[in-house]
């Protein structure tokens, strides 16, 4: 059990590499101090389907967890751990800033480390963007990477 | 079996081929189109309807009410006491988080409605009240409201006795309930049961959810551009349907998904909006539909005609009882049975006790319907079988033209929802039908690929064919479907009871909790 955690959102791009950089920089400092990787798959429980999908649905879940983690998560669990830090990855479905936060909160993360995803424009203004989102409800520190 | 597939698609194979060639022969060829169909179906149809000896009261109508007055006993009124509950589950807050990414109960349920809310509640509640009058709107609440308990008793099965493969996919509805759970209870006949229900569902598919659809969507149309010939429509919307279920154009579909509800949205917010604006008229309508449905109010067929019209037309629009909702709801993500059979009893109510109440008091308010100002009686058509209307419509398009006495826009956006929830209808249907064909003939794409294209067939037909026609089909497949359905219920519905004491007594002991804070 380390003493410190800390949240990191990926993306699969670059914004996400530059905060899994920073926490990386923080951890070393912190030195007693575990990164949990995250990559939340955008998922509602309140769209709709067709029957055809949802019955589908279990299998396709299992091949979008497991290419998350092999594309996404695993490379960079694998860049942290070379580098020395306790590491741990997380592939989940679910709205993103509400998943990093409600893992913050059962993990008792210190902060959560995300990119700032370039939105602009009306797009940014009609939906705020996930990082907008979390800096509004966030329940711990939230440190965003430009 | 053989014997109503080879006819069938005979039909349609010797009917669609030659209308392709000759543009200029299309008035005969609809009537050549609707002979064939009526002739190849009438006997079945009048099997279905026959009334109980001495009576003009049809047994199958007698059948569904008493099944969903049984059910409704046996599980002390569910309906009510698991209501708030079922919202609750709908909202997710009895989901695992972890479980995020796998079909919640919302999904699994507006999947369902989205075969079941459409034609039925726009056309077929027109239907209803034009020849059974406003009364039939109270027999149809009370058909919606007893329906509940059927619904909860079958999606209970569908879940418990589903097919999870090892690729993840699952496969459920009353074929998988009625072989497993027969066989569970010791009973025998449980595989015979399942392949007749499943040639049932097919005529269902073909019927109600398609031609029926088709059909009704050619109306709505020809109503608005101009009488032209229905395979035209046939055609384009068997093209569409084409391209999505057998090309896997997903993105057509899920467009379809997004604006349907939406469409709902629209539909039940005019028809509130029409309440509104005519509100000293609503007490009068809620009077014309208790004084109808008991005096029968010079209607057809007087009071027993408004029974049966609001029983049949609740049945069909909601399908409570049918078994087609087993299938739907059996891909949810839950440990526990009772939570989608639970979640699946709102279905009727959200489509029968609200949607299609909204129109029956729209087109009661809207006085479409032709009344004798002396009397206050309604007067029937020359030739007695339904009240005349205003412009003489029946259908979608007395909905429409009930509408229109408050938005005169309105049935362009009725023409539009009416070609969506079709389309949606039978993008269900044609599933449900799927799952009827792999059960009999096998998985298998080449197999899978006939049904489609059988399918898209129909859907030329029904939009050529006589609505009279095609809607006694469609019922009598439909209420087919019920027959096997039921039957098969009254032997497990004991299993459904011991699930129900079990979840309900963990639910009450805190065992089970809810996940959100």
């Amino acid at each position: 059990m380390t003493a410190s955690t800390i949240i990191v959102g990926l993306d699969g791009g670059e914004a996400g590499a530059r905060a899994l950089d920073f926490a990386m920089t923080q951890a070393r400092l912190i030195g007693d101090c575990e990164l949990k990787l995250v990559y939340v798959i955008e998922w509602s429980p309140f769209s709709f389907q067709t029957s055809e999908e949802n019955d589908q649905r279990h299998k396709r879940r299992e091949e979008e967890l497991a290419l998350a983690r092999e594309r996404i998560v695993d490379p960079a669990v694998k860049k942290a751990g070379d580098k020395g830090v306790t590491v741990q990855g997380i592939v989940k479905h679910g709205d993103v800033a509400d998943i990093l936060d409600d893992l913050a909160k059962k993990h008792g993360a210190q902060q959560i480390v995300v990119g700032r995803v370039g939105l602009r424009g009306l797009k940014e203004r009609m939906f705020g963007g996930v990082t907008g989102r979390l800096a509004v409800a966030s329940r711990v520190p939230l440190t965003i990477i430009p | 079996m053989k014997n109503f597939l080879t006819t069938g698609v005979g039909a349609a194979a010797a009917s669609a081929l030659p209308m392709v060639a000759s543009a200029q022969e299309a008035v005969g060829m609809d009537q050549r189109i609707n002979d064939i169909f009526a002739g190849s179906t009438g006997w079945f149809v009048n099997l279905i309807f026959m009334s109980l000896p001495g009576t003009n009261f049809p047994w199958i109508v007698l059948w569904l009410v008493v099944a969903a007055s049984v059910f409704t006993l046996y599980f002390g009124f569910i309906q009510i006491k698991a209501f708030w509950h079922a919202i609750s589950l709908v909202k997710g807050d009895y989901s695992d988080p972890d479980d995020s990414g796998e079909v919640s109960h919302f999904q699994a349920l507006t999947t369902a409605l989205s075969g079941t809310v459409g034609l039925g509640n726009i056309a077929g509640v027109a239907v209803a009240v034009g020849i059974g009058g406003p009364g039939a709107t109270f027999w149809m609440i009370l058909a919606g409201l007893l329906g509940m308990a059927s619904k909860f008793t079958e999606c209970t099965l569908g879940v418990k006795y589903r097919n999870e493969y090892a690729d993840g996919t699952v496969s459920g509805g009353p074929m998988y309930y009625m072989t497993k759970g027969f066989k569970e209870r010791g009973l025998p006949l449980g595989g015979f049961l399942a392949i007749v229900f499943s040639i049932f569902t097919i005529g269902g598919a073909l019927g109600g959810g398609n031609m029926f659809q088709a059909n009704q969507a050619h109306a709505q149309l020809a109503g608005i551009i101009g009488d032209y010939p229905g395979w035209i429509t046939g055609i384009v919307f068997a093209a569409v349907v084409f391209s999505v279920i057998v090309g896997g154009i997903k993105s057509i579909a899920n467009v379809t998904e997004k604006i349907v509800p939406l469409m709902g949205v629209i539909y039940v917010g005019a028809a509130l909006i029409i309440l509104i604006v005519e509100y000293d008229k609503i007490g009068w309508a809620f009077g014309q539909i208790f004084e109808g449905a008991f005096s029968g109010l010079g209607v057809a067929g007087g009071l027993v005609g408004a029974l049966i019209q609001g029983f049949k037309r609740a049945a069909f629009s909601n399908e409570a009882g049918v078994g087609s909702a087993a299938i739907a709801h059996s891909a949810v993500r839950t440990k526990e049975p009772v939570t989608e059979g639970v979640v699946s009893l709102l279905e009727p109510f959200i489509d029968t006790v609200v949607i299609c109440t909204m129109t029956a008091l729209v087109i009661t308010i809207s006085g479409v319907l032709v009344m004798d100002p002396e009397t206050g009686r309604f007067i029937l058509n020359e030739a007695g079988t339904a009240i005349q209307t205003v412009d003489g419509s029946s259908g979608v398009q007395l909905t429409s033209a009930a509408f229109a006495t408050g938005f005169s826009w309105f049935p362009y956006v009725l023409a539009l929802a009416v070609i969506l929830f079709a389309f949606s209808t039978m993008i269900s249907w044609s599933y449900y039908g799927l799952k009827a064909w792999t059960y009999l003939f096998g998985e298998g794409k080449t197999k899978e690929i006939v049904f489609k294209v059988i399918f898209c067939l129909f859907i030329v037909v029904g939009a050529a064919a006589n609505l009279g026609a095609v809607i006694d089909f469609s019922d009598a497949m439909i209420f087919a479907m019920a027959v096997v359905n039921i039957t098969a219920l009254y032997f497990l519905m004991p299993i459904v009871k011991r699930e129900m004491k079990s979840y309900f007594a963990r639910l009450k002991s805190g065992e089970i909790k809810k996940f959100v804070d």
